[in-house]
């Protein structure tokens, strides 16, 4: 049964999609969506790097994401430019870099759509390990921390004031944003995995009064759209990651109506 | 500082001061803070009062001079808040972001605050003067021995003004904590205050509310209006300073 493509496919999305929902809250809270957009423009990079080196993409694209995120959030603090264009400047840098080394390896057959867009014909029994552990470890992370980025994305001064060191969680959270896009760059894409994180999270906030009840109806949403969205890719053969994302932007056209009431 | 030397004392500031990049923020900064008593800093804007509180919140490191805590649990309402639409938060989600209280400690922080009714109610749908109690609720709920208000009465009507000094003023007298009070108009110091530092990259002068309104430093700095107690804040300078704070010599 696991064998067949399409149930790889399901148990890989629901995976992503568990840990999505409550990061994709966060990321909107926080105002990181592109901070998350330049990580996976990075991602680019990481998937070179694994061709070249022979690694596995996830973790590679862990590390180079992770690099990058550190370094913009240095530049934050010590350069006078402005936060989105740091964010443009180094997302675009980074896929460029990324395209241009892919060049020079032009003896390895590549499958640069299904880079971008995901595939889901390419999830092997060992991502879904990656995903499921990964995904584990993400969300152990994130509950464990919960409280004070909380705290600190509701307000950094009370944060610090009251002594939870914010700047240290601010990071640790980028640091979780770097690994949900390693582990699901084969399934959903490097260009719309912030999609995934933000639209159905997006969608979850017309509905909800609390933080964890967007929490959870930001993961039923993600839920719901990889299962109609990969179905839809079987059926009327599209690529996957952009029925998944397309499927979650009918939810938050849906949302709109709860929320003119 | 000999109007309250018996009491016990939370925090104490020795000529302390910072500096960044070469320039003073703030320096020769003394003052102690007591339980039971509100002390009030005063001054222009950008004369180092939050700067201040963040000394005593102990956020600042490399500090000059000495600071001396003895306070275990400390408060804080910051000057600027601003919620997010895209955060769904209720008063009673609000009332745990830090720390975690019993549903009777959150009842009792909203009732010395006035706004049990708000208890449900969503952040972002307050108006100004219901948002900055529940900021004061938060703070004392885990009845924090040192409280730290930068310009609590913000956004907030003449009268709802009055009314939020009052609740303070409560707090202060039953919760016994010591309270940090950061403001830039005069009447309220003279209202509801034990101590009043004024403030301006230094000390200009410090004192009971009524020795400070005496206080020649205090009427040059805050003009003639200084003695009415309903006064609309003026900046009178009538010393220099250089750009590192250091005074000059007098301009008259």
């Amino acid at each position: 049964m696991i064998d067949d493509f399409f149930i790889r496919a399901l148990i890989a999305g629901v995976g992503i999609a568990l840990v999505t929902g409550p990061l994709g809250c966060f990321v909107i809270w926080r105002r990181l969506s592109f901070f998350g957009d330049t990580l996976s423009h990075a991602a680019l990079l990481g998937v070179t790097f694994s061709i070249s080196f022979d690694i596995n993409i996830s973790l590679s694209v862990f590390i180079v994401s992770s690099i990058v995120a550190l370094i913009l959030i240095r530049l934050q603090k010590n350069t006078n430019l402005a936060g989105d264009a740091l964010l443009g400047l180094l997302a675009h840098s980074s896929l460029a870099i990324g395209l241009v080394v892919l060049g020079f390896l032009s003896f390895i057959r590549f499958d640069i759509m299904g880079l971008l867009f995901g595939d889901i014909l390419s999830v092997t029994l060992s991502d879904l390990l990656i995903i499921w552990i990964g995904g584990a470890v993400i969300i152990l992370i994130l509950s464990l921390i919960w409280k004070p980025l909380f705290a600190s994305t509701v307000n950094y001064e009370i944060a610090e004031a009251e002594g939870l060191s914010p700047e240290k969680y601010n990071i640790l959270f980028t640091i979780l944003m770097a690994a949900i896009i390693a582990i699901s760059i084969k399934m959903v894409g490097l260009l719309l995995i912030t999609g995934m994180m933000i639209i159905p999270a997006a969608a979850a906030r017309n509905l909800s009064n609390s933080p964890k009840q967007m929490v959870i109806i930001s993961i039923i949403f993600g839920l719901l759209s990889v299962l109609i969205g990969l179905y839809a890719s079987l059926e009327i053969n599209t690529p996957s990651g952009p029925s998944i994302i397309t499927t979650s932007l009918l939810f938050f056209i849906l949302s709109l109506f709860r929320l003119k009431k | 500082m000999t109007d309250f030397n018996n009491e016990k004392i939370l925090i104490k500031l020795v000529k302390a001061g910072i500096s960044k990049d070469n320039k003073w923020l703030v320096r020769d900064v003394s003052f102690e803070i007591h339980r039971g008593k509100i002390l009030t800093l005063i001054g222009p804007n950008g004369s180092g009062k939050t700067t201040t509180a963040k000394i005593v919140l102990g956020i600042h490191k490399n500090i000059e001079g000495e600071v001396t805590s003895f306070a275990k649990n400390i408060g804080y309402v910051p000057q600027k808040i601003n919620i997010d639409w895209t955060l769904p938060i209720r008063v009673k989600d609000f009332m745990i972001l830090t720390q975690e209280l019993t549903d009777e400690d959150i009842d009792q922080a909203l009732k010395l605050t006035e706004v049990t009714h708000l208890k449900n109610r969503n952040l972002r749908s307050l108006s100004g003067g219901e948002f900055q109690r529940v900021l004061l609720a938060r703070a004392i709920g885990k009845k924090p021995d040192l409280l730290i208000l930068d310009e609590p009465v913000q956004g907030v009507d003449f009268a709802g003004e009055v009314a939020l000094y009052e609740v303070i003023k409560k707090i202060s007298d039953r919760l016994q904590c010591g309270i940090l009070l950061i403001s830039h108009d005069l009447h309220v110091v003279m209202s509801a205050t034990d101590y009043v530092v004024c403030l301006n990259g230094h000390i200009c002068c410090s004192g009971t509310p009524n020795d400070v309104a005496k206080n020649k430093n205090y009427q040059e700095l805050f003009g003639e209006q200084a003695s009415k107690i309903l006064s609309v804040y003026e900046h009178r300078h009538d010393h220099a300073h250089s750009s590192d704070g250091v005074l000059l010599k007098k301009k008259l």
